[in-house]
């Protein structure tokens, strides 16, 4: 049983004064330093959350609403900017950032009366699938300490599945919500590209840089994601979503037609994985709707495509770090240009030079058509691909990773070994598609998340189709 | 196959404003010599006549009134998070010798 009601419980008896804020602030808290073995948080925001709480519990005293998270502690993976704590992305180049403002984020989540109670750690920058590149310590793997929770979004997602707070936040900009859902046995949600405003959140690849949620069940993400959608003036690639009550949630009334990814259960996916998604999409069948296997011969080239755009990307939002206006800086330097080398080589890690090297590459003048472009273009063919796919079947199901979660160390020493474990989740990031991963069962003792992707702007039946899965798997 | 030369690297690094360490160049020139073979995949597609995409929602230039909208933020706050100051301006090194 999970410490936590619903997330719509526990506002519901916040505003009705039948539990506090402060009471739920100083649980979670507590879970906190209970669980601090696991290595899941960099910093809690322990002053800022309660005096937070306080303030909520008198609004409730004084009769009024103090909203629809009313109370609801949280924990950001800690590239959000938010008051109360560090912001460091797990980098040494932001070790000591105070946060001058908010995430639209955060803020909207504070306006419902949720309490940021805690920052998680990361892959440094987000770069990376396991938590073993952030710059500070790796996090481990709630259901075994030998292995990685996934990444980048490893904190939060261990924060979920170790039960410490009701919802956590992370970023997915090619898998990193999802496959750390998955090691972990928690839902993660990857949105609409757009869906939910960037602003205040560290950029690491912005064409396909998306925020969502982690939680122990689709109902309580689905809440989450309703509060933190919608435009903003501060990121102008937010889109409007007509159908964003994601809360609201009512049976399809209609023959479901499913589209089994036929690349996704090809060589590479351990089988026990494979024999999973292929029973869950037996339950489904069994049930009334349609699954029938569908092809997008251009997916097995997704990683490949991610691999130019994310490093051409990583590499221009890393150059603004160059020590002069915030971040690391090395006091040594006497000369600006110098200033820059050193502050710089010092506040990047392995992983953020790494990327910045290979993005520096295929950017330079007489490889940008040849690398840069061709993955655009190859980019505009997978779109096409997923189109027609969707003419035919209204959702794609397949495994939320290749794998259960692999041993700490396992793939450190190869950094294309460790990409390939993003290979099923990529394609969601490049075609800008909303996609959620949720638990469907063990594979020797491990958690395994199976993965649904929906046509753009269909979060709203997505997150209905994923709460019925979710009860179909769970029956 | 290394793609890439030890001189290359070095050359990346200097574009990128890295100083990198020799361990490190002769890392990179294996582990990024790998990556760009995989990612060299994509010379094989046949992609005819299609269009790179740069934005994946469709949305062109929007626009916003040109004025000063308050959101909060406070100079102070900002500046606090500055390295180095001279009185209320950004301190950096020597740029000319």
């Amino acid at each position: 049983m999970s410490n936590w009601p619903k997330i719509q419980q526990l506002a519901k008896e916040v505003n009705s004064g039948k539990t506090s804020a402060a009471s739920l602030v100083a649980k979670s808290l507590a879970l906190i330093e209970q669980k601090k073995e696991f290595q899941a948080i960099i910093s809690t925001t322990s002053d800022r959350a309660r005096r937070r709480a306080e303030e909520i519990d008198n609004k409730v005293k004084k009769g009024q609403n103090a909203g629809r998270l009313a109370g609801v502690p949280f924990i950001a993976k800690d590239n959000f900017l938010a008051f109360g704590a560090e912001t460091t992305a797990a980098s040494n180049m932001l070790k000591g950032f105070d946060a001058p403002y908010q995430a639209t984020a955060i803020n909207k989540l504070e306006a419902e009366g949720a309490i940021c109670v805690a920052k998680a750690n990361l892959d440094a920058f987000a770069h990376g699938s396991s938590t073993e590149n952030s710059d500070f310590f790796t996090t481990l793997n709630p259901y075994d300490k030998s292995r990685v929770p996934g990444g980048s979004s490893g904190g939060s997602a261990a924060s979920i599945a170790l039960d410490v707070a009701p919802f956590s936040l992370g970023t997915d900009t090619g898998g990193s919500i999802r496959a750390p859902a998955s090691f972990c046995g928690v839902v993660g949600y990857k949105p609409t590209y757009g869906l939910v405003s960037r602003s205040g959140v560290v950029a690491m690849a912005s064409s396909t840089d998306c925020i969502g949620a982690l939680a122990n069940c689709v109902e309580d993400v689905a809440l989450v994601m309703e509060v933190m959608s919608g435009q903003d003036d501060l990121d102008s690639t937010t889109v409007e979503v007509k159908d964003n009550k994601f809360s609201d949630f009512k049976k399809p009334n209609k023959q479901i037609k499913i589209g089994l990814v036929k690349e996704y259960l090809a060589d590479g996916i351990n089988q026990k994985v494979k024999d999973r998604v292929l029973s869950i999409s037996e339950k489904i069948s069994n049930n009334g709707d349609i699954v029938k296997e569908i092809s997008l011969p251009s997916l097995p080239l997704a990683l490949a495509v991610y691999y130019i755009l994310c490093p051409a990307e990583v590499a221009s939002n890393l150059s603004r770090y160059d020590g002069q206006r915030y971040g690391f800086s090395d006091a040594n330097s006497k000369s600006l240009e110098e200033s820059y080398y050193n502050s710089r080589s010092k506040g990047f890690g392995n992983e953020a030079k790494r990327r910045i090297m290979i993005g520096t590459y295929v950017l330079s003048s007489g490889y940008y058509d040849a690398y840069y472009k061709k993955a655009q273009i190859v980019r505009t063919k997978m779109i096409n691909e997923f189109t027609e796919a969707f003419k035919k079947v209204d959702y794609l199901i397949g495994p939320a990773t290749p794998t259960t979660a692999f041993k700490i160390g396992e793939f450190t020493a190869d950094p294309l070994s460790m990409y390939l474990n993003d290979i099923v989740l990529v394609a969601a990031n490049l075609v800008g598609i909303p996609s959620i991963a949720i638990p469907a069962g063990k594979v020797d003792k491990l958690p395994i998340g199976v993965q649904l992707m929906a046509r753009q702007k269909e979060d709203h039946n997505l997150i209905n189709y994923a709460k019925y899965l979710e009860e179909l798997i769970n029956a | 196959m290394a793609i890439l030369s030890h001189d290359d690297i070095l050359k990346l690094a200097q574009l990128a404003r890295l100083s990198l360490s020799d361990e490190e160049v002769e890392s990179f020139i294996n582990e990024i010599s790998s990556i760009l073979n995989y990612v060299e995949q994509l010379n094989e597609v046949e992609t005819d006549d299609l269009e790179p995409t740069n934005q994946v929602t469709g949305l062109v230039n929007v626009w916003r009134p040109d004025k000063v909208i308050n959101y909060g933020y406070q100079v102070d706050d900002i500046l606090k998070i500055v390295p180095k100051m001279h009185d209320r301006y950004i301190r950096v090194g020597r740029m000319i010798e």
